[in-house]
């Protein structure tokens, strides 16, 4: 068997010729992309009706790295543009990867409304918690205490607990995984891509460049260490005991797994019964 | 007047639904608003019955990003606004300017700034529809007179936003909104309608942003072509290029001069009376029927002035007025704001001509005979 040494197995998910990547030695976001991409190879989905969306921040960027249709919109906007698509275009299985900034600061209101339609999309939140592009600053999911550079006197205000939000806002399945839990990550993908309606997975990944050297874990390594020794997996506990606090253990695992009708069944439904002959 | 067709009885805002769905509009995203409500309750009644999708959104920034997606999923998309939603809707008009994705927003004028008067007429968006997003981008902005325009002039919408890539505003007001008047509907044959350029080579030689002739064919999600959007300064692959210069000027003036280039293809101006004119109004949207009759008054009184009715806003027809200047001995710009088309006016005659406003602060319209007076003031003082 010849063996092509300079090509990768995996080199047709993704854009060769934007590759190196804009992100930091040590983000968790590689591990995130690589889950992600595993995921869409064992469902053998097929890449021209895949569409990636994503906002902006460096987990904005991955739409760009991915071969398939991939839109970059603009800040927190990713949700909304993705329920236009898939209503317009329902044969595509749309999936918005984004930041928790994007997703739960600037673009918190979509992502209660889209989950509360139960809209038909999967959306990976990547959470860092800070902003990471923009320098390290103060973010939605910054815990208590945690320094970045607009809390340099440590964090005053509470942070979202995203799952939590999530599942009160009505989504079809919720899981939370650090990018520690890769294998486990790709499947929860996996089982996220094969969900009716709004389905979100939280993933706590590292930062060491803006986050974790400001916050007593500057080495790639050591946020890696700390998920290790403080990540607990409880799956279908209710997102609401889930909280993250500075220090404490981080709840992960499936929370959340039921069904809905989708807004967009509902649409179909609707067309069906009012069309004009 | 139209007479073949069908006979309608229609506001303006039922012209402008059925209208947009005659084009061929398929989607619609919006969020309540007055005055422009009655768009998005008769599209949620009648686009279900077109095979099309109503969403009603959580605000105006999600309803133009649902339009960017839906125009990127392949379909015709329309959402209707008014002031306050349009000015949150301008960041993403500017998205949609940068990755040249078609739509068009209905924008129903009320008074401003702000909340200003919800349920009453204003003009003062005018500059905001031109120059709202930042950054440097061209848009399309059609104003219609009528219900019957209104019907016309939409379609004319749909046909620029997917002929040029470009969002389209349809910059009406609360009167001819709310006005019902008779609309002839033409059958669905006689009705133009054109769709986006698609490409024809394959993936691996597209190139998404690259014009032919002005524009670049268009490959919507799912056609296999996997193409990568974004609102970064983008080339012609449509990959980010953030810190090239070269980019970046290539990629403005691209969007830019596709709509400057076309200005008189894209120009719908209306004369009355101009062909001996010496005093001309130049009016738009509702104001323009008290223009007209202001014009027929002075005719009667045998003052020599005429209209200039612009169906087509933005781009300026420059060189239309740089023209006319040459014939006209003064022109009176009527308009519901502190004056706007009056200082494009003011620049395209070049000081030829001396240029004066008619304003409304918002509110009302124009009483014909104050348009009237003005142009007797003026008749006198030559």
């Amino acid at each position: 068997m010849e063996i092509n040494a300079t090509q990768h197995p995996m080199d047709k998910y993704l854009r060769a010729d934007r590759i190196p990547h804009i992100w930091c030695p040590g983000c968790g976001l590689g591990i995130v992309l690589n889950a992600f991409l595993h995921a869409i190879e064992e469902l053998k989905i097929d890449l021209d009706k895949l569409a990636v969306v994503s906002g902006i921040g460096c987990t904005g960027r991955i739409a760009g790295y991915i071969n398939t249709d991939s839109y970059h919109t603009t800040h927190g906007r990713a949700i909304p543009f993705a329920t236009g698509l898939k209503l317009a275009n329902p044969e595509m299985k749309v999936v918005v990867i984004s930041g928790d900034g994007d997703l739960f600061a600037i673009g918190g209101n979509h992502f209660i409304h889209a989950a509360r339609r139960n809209i038909d999309i999967t959306v990976i939140g990547v959470n860092n918690y800070n902003y990471g592009m923009t320098g390290g600053q103060l973010g939605p999911t910054t815990p208590l205490g945690a320094r970045t550079t607009t809390t340099p006197y440590g964090n005053i205000e509470h942070p979202f607990n995203l799952c939590h939000v999530a599942h009160a806002a009505g989504a079809v399945y919720v899981a939370r995984w650090t990018v520690l839990h890769a294998v486990r990550l790709k499947n929860s993908i996996k089982e996220a891509l094969n969900k009716k309606g709004f389905s979100f997975i939280e993933v706590i990944a590292a930062c060491p460049t803006t986050f974790g050297r400001r916050n007593k874990m500057p080495d790639a390594l050591d946020e890696m260490r700390f998920y290790r020794e403080h990540s607990v997996i409880k799956h279908g506990i209710d997102p609401a005991e889930a909280n993250i606090e500075m220090g404490k253990e981080i709840v992960v695992g499936k929370f959340v797994d039921i069904e809905k009708p989708t807004f967009n069944d509902a649409v179909e439904e609707l067309k069906r019964k009012v069309k004009k002959k | 007047m139209k007479n073949k067709g069908e006979v309608k009885f229609w506001n303006g805002s039922i012209a402008i639904a059925e209208g947009a769905i005659a084009a061929g509009c398929r989607f619609f995203a919006g969020y309540p608003i007055t005055p422009a409500s009655d768009i998005a309750e008769y599209m949620a009644l009648r686009l279900p019955q077109e095979d099309g999708v109503f969403i009603q959104m959580e605000d105006e920034i999600a309803s133009i990003a649902a339009l960017i997606g839906a125009s990127w999923g392949g379909a015709k998309a329309m959402t209707s606004t008014s002031g306050p939603g349009f000015s949150l809707m301008q960041e993403n008009i500017g998205l949609a300017a940068a990755t040249e994705t078609p739509l068009v927003i209905a924008e129903v004028q009320r008074a401003g700034p702000s909340t200003g008067m919800p349920t009453l007429v204003g003009q003062g968006d005018v500059m905001q529809a031109r120059w709202g997003s930042h950054g440097e981008y061209e848009t399309i902005v059609i104003s219609p007179s009528s219900p019957q325009e209104s019907f016309d002039l939409i379609i004319r919408a749909f046909n620029l936003a997917e002929l040029y890539r470009v969002p389209v505003i349809f910059l009406t007001d609360e009167c001819v909104a709310h006005m019902y008047e008779r609309v002839v509907v033409p059958p669905k044959e006689e009705i133009e309608v054109v769709e986006r350029l698609k490409p024809n080579v394959p993936p691996e030689e597209y190139m998404p942003f690259k014009p032919i002739n002005d524009i670049a064919p268009m490959a919507t999600a799912g056609m296999g072509y996997r193409v990568h959007v974004t609102g970064l300064t983008h080339n012609e692959k449509g990959y980010p290029m953030t810190t090239s210069p070269e980019v970046q000027e290539w990629m403005v003036r691209h969007i830019c001069d596709k709509i400057r280039r076309n200005e008189p293809k894209i120009r719908d101006i209306e004369e009355y009376r101009m062909e001996d004119a010496e005093i001309a109004i130049v009016a738009f949207g509702i104001t323009a029927r008290a223009a007209k009759a202001a014009v027929k008054m002075a005719r009667r009184h045998g003052i020599k002035a005429g209209l200039i009715r612009l169906k087509t806003i933005w781009p300026f027809p420059e060189p239309y007025f740089d023209n006319i200047a040459d014939s006209v001995k003064k022109i009176l710009v009527a308009e519901i704001n502190y004056g706007q088309v009056k200082l494009e006016v003011e620049r395209s005659v070049h000081g030829k001509t001396s240029v004066e406003l008619i304003p409304k602060f918002g509110g009302e319209p124009h009483k014909p005979f104050e348009i009237y007076e003005k142009i007797k003031e003026v008749k006198n003082g030559n």
